[in-house]
């Protein structure tokens, strides 16, 4: 029974938003690797896309409940998300247009390109706070939980709960069809091999006849559609508000350089390594332990390795010791090069 | 100057009746500039008033008209307020002192000036804990509570309602320290247990690590000293979504009617404080400061009314401007028994001392002064019920 409690708990606090932090993060981290591997820089405006997308999906939802229209027990911003996803292909589209193609035409250096993609952040970013504000808004609606502490307490007898909310289980349900989509698309259709092929060899694909500004445009619709997704089920699950974004870019980082850049399922990989380490090094396992050990035994110490403060710390940490070890990732990528 | 020098010579020497035609001064140090300029407008307005109205009464010590002297303490800038603490005292010669506006600039001018020129200093708004054990030698007090009331008045309630233990966490600031660990030693006092104190981060999308570590200390209650628009919220929510707390303690900044909008009767049985009062004072004071085209009612207005009010009612109980004389008055003045004066009465208030009666001031804010001279502070203790915040009592 105790080892069940303990498994519960450390469910509940560790396993479960994890898993969920995780398949954000890797939507997110798979928009910048596929823009690495066909533009070959590093887009510090993805955050800033991320939120523009989950402000359009935030103003149709609220557009929808004005109008009365409802999905319940599903949250109406899952109806949104279209159109979320709309105006985020159609900021990455202009902002190519108007930045990103000239430096390409130019042949600019990828320090360039990055450079420019962080004037764009912060061009974003204003216009973000302008358009909605900088205070966080909330838009969920429907069911909260699948399941909660109380009732599964209540279901099963015993004395830890395990809350799962509808978001945790949309997020990762949607996270997994959406890669299971890219993938298929990456190696089954002729737009998507073709973008290998670009990315693979800009020059023996551009003899092959590929279309440079097509694949292109296609990475970056497919990167805009992830980004919106992202951010609109990191919203629904958590919270909306724009200043998060900044400080997502770190762990979204972190995983994509941890996974090998360029490779898709090394950001997925990624974003869960940095997804559970977060939680877990600045988990408190007292309780845990407490359970698993004799009875009405707990351990003095907190049994934390690291307070929940420095929580960031733990993406900086791993993308030092990636780039010190093995600066290729776990599948071997891209280096960075200038 | 040589006036001057006679005048500093006669009140040294406590004789009041050789110049009874003389106005007493009483020296308004505030911060009008810097951070609290907006504040201390109406405060100094309040201030004043009570002032006015005892110089207009022609009651106050035979007759005798009060003078106001204005400076500027700032409320950062504490060597500027010295200088000027300073000038009050050395070159204006004031009788007392109303202010100054914050905790740091008040401590410099203790330490500096008033504690050994011996002027009596009453301060409206300074707040910090520290001001309760400085050396003043007796001549400071405030009207204002310190921040360690409430932790009291939360260990109070806590150990009533037979609560043992709890879980803190506060946001990350001086403040939220100082209420964290004012409510930590109020509570152990009482014989209650702090299973964990750790500060959380506001503006973060994400509180369930914070609230993890704090389920992993457990606890019965979980004291949230925070903002009700930031990390506090963050927290409530992941300790419901988790399950891992279902019962809050909201101090001061937590207690507001967004929380319970947004958690409705999930947070049922949450206990809130922060300070309030359901004395009529408040009420009145709003009433005369409208007629005289302030706001009685903003923050540290009543306050401000008070500490006038209390320097020149206690120099009309101990029949003295002198500081040394009139300080040992304010604690009696102050508290019962006696009769009850509010904003407004104050020429009542000196008709009763003038003739040989007993007054409890109790003013616009409630003034209940505790030792070593600084309010009790009047807190309200409420509890959520139907997804609604519910005065229980004030303490």
């Amino acid at each position: 029974m105790d080892i069940l409690n303990a498994f519960a708990m450390f469910a509940n606090f560790v396993l479960i938003p994890a898993t969920a932090y995780g398949a954000q993060l890797a939507l997110g981290a798979l928009g910048v690797t596929l823009i690495f591997g066909i533009l070959r820089f590093a887009n510090f405006a993805h955050g800033e896309l991320m939120s523009f997308g989950a402000m359009a999906t935030i103003l149709a939802t609220w557009g929808l409940q004005g109008m009365g229209v409802s999905i319940h027990p599903l949250p109406t911003a899952l109806l949104a998300l279209p159109v979320g996803i709309l105006a985020a292909i159609t900021v990455a589209l202009l902002s190519d247009r108007f930045v990103y193609r000239f430096y390409r035409h130019n042949r600019a250096s990828p320090i360039t390109f990055a450079m420019a993609s962080i004037g764009l952040m912060f061009l974003l970013a204003g216009l973000i706070r302008f358009i909605i504000g900088p205070q966080h808004q909330h838009f969920a609606d429907g069911e909260r939980f699948l399941i909660s502490a109380f009732e599964f307490r209540e279901l099963t007898g015993l004395s830890q709960g395990i809350a799962i909310r509808q978001t945790q289980v949309i997020t990762f349900v949607v996270a997994l069809v959406v890669m299971a989509a890219l993938f298929w698309f990456l190696q089954k259709t002729k737009s998507g091999k073709a973008m290998r092929a670009y990315s693979d060899n800009e020059d023996l694909s551009l003899l092959s006849g590929i279309n440079p500004d097509r694949v292109v445009m296609i990475a970056w619709m497919i990167t805009a559609a992830l980004a919106a997704t992202a951010a609109t089920l990191y919203g629904l699950d958590k919270v909306y508000q724009p200043f998060i974004f900044l400080q997502m870019l770190l762990p979204i980082f972190a995983a994509t350089i941890l996974g090998g850049i360029g490779q898709p399922v090394g950001a997925i990989l990624g974003a869960f390594v940095v997804a559970y380490s977060e939680v877990m090094v600045t988990y408190a396992f007292r309780q845990v332990v407490g359970l698993l050990g004799p009875a009405d035994w707990v351990p003095d110490s907190m049994l934390q390795l690291m307070s929940t403060n420095y929580k960031f710390a733990v993406s900086f940490i791993i993308l030092v010791v990636v780039l010190l070890v093995r600066p290729t990732g776990i599948i071997r990528g891209k280096v960075i090069e200038r | 100057m040589m006036k001057r020098i006679l005048v500093a010579m006669a009140c040294a020497a406590g004789s009041v009746t050789a110049f009874a035609d003389e106005p007493v001064k009483i020296g308004m140090l505030q911060g009008f500039s810097g951070p609290t300029e907006s504040l201390v407008g109406p405060m100094a307005e309040g201030g004043e008033h009570a002032i006015r109205e005892i110089s207009e009464s022609g009651l106050f010590l035979g007759g005798r008209t009060v003078e106001i002297i204005r400076a500027d303490s700032t409320c950062i800038d504490s060597a500027a307020a010295v200088a000027a603490a300073e000038r009050l005292v050395t070159s204006d010669g004031v009788h007392g002192i109303n202010g100054p506006t914050c905790s740091g600039p008040t401590t410099a001018v203790i330490n500096n000036v008033i504690a050994d020129a011996g002027v009596v200093t009453i301060s409206p708004s300074a707040t910090s804990p520290a001001l309760t054990t400085i050396e003043d030698n007796g001549y400071f007090f405030r009207t204002a509570p310190s921040d360690a009331r409430q932790g009291v008045i939360i260990g109070e309630i806590l150990s009533e309602q037979g609560i043992s233990s709890a879980a803190l966490t506060y946001t990350n600031n001086d403040y939220g320290r100082g209420l964290a660990d004012a409510i930590q030693s109020a509570f152990e006092d009482q014989g209650g247990t702090i299973t964990t104190m750790s500060s959380h981060e506001d503006g973060r999308a994400d509180y369930s690590s914070e609230v993890a570590s704090l389920a992993a200390a457990g606890g019965e209650v979980l004291i949230v000293a925070g903002y009700l628009d930031q990390g506090g919220r963050g927290i409530i929510q992941a300790s419901l979504d988790t399950g891992a707390f279902e019962r809050f303690v909201l101090p001061d900044g937590m207690v507001g009617s967004s929380l319970t909008d947004h958690f409705g009767s999930a947070i049922d049985g949450s206990i809130g404080t922060n300070p309030g009062s359901d004395s009529p004072g408040v009420d009145l004071m709003a009433e005369i400061s409208a007629a005289e085209g302030y706001a009685g009612d903003d923050p540290f207005v009543p306050e401000a009314y008070d500490a006038s009010a209390l320097i020149l009612l206690a120099m009309q109980s101990a029949n003295s401007t002198d500081s040394s004389v009139y300080k040992d008055h304010i604690m009696s003045i102050a508290n019962a028994p006696g009769e009850e004066i509010y904003p407004g009465e104050l020429a009542k208030a000196l008709e009763i001392l003038v003739n040989g009666g007993e007054i409890n001031y109790i003013g616009a804010s409630a003034v209940e002064l505790i030792e070593p001279g600084e309010s009790a502070g009047n807190f309200r203790e409420t509890v959520v019920r139907g997804g609604q915040f519910e005065t229980v009592k004030y303490h």
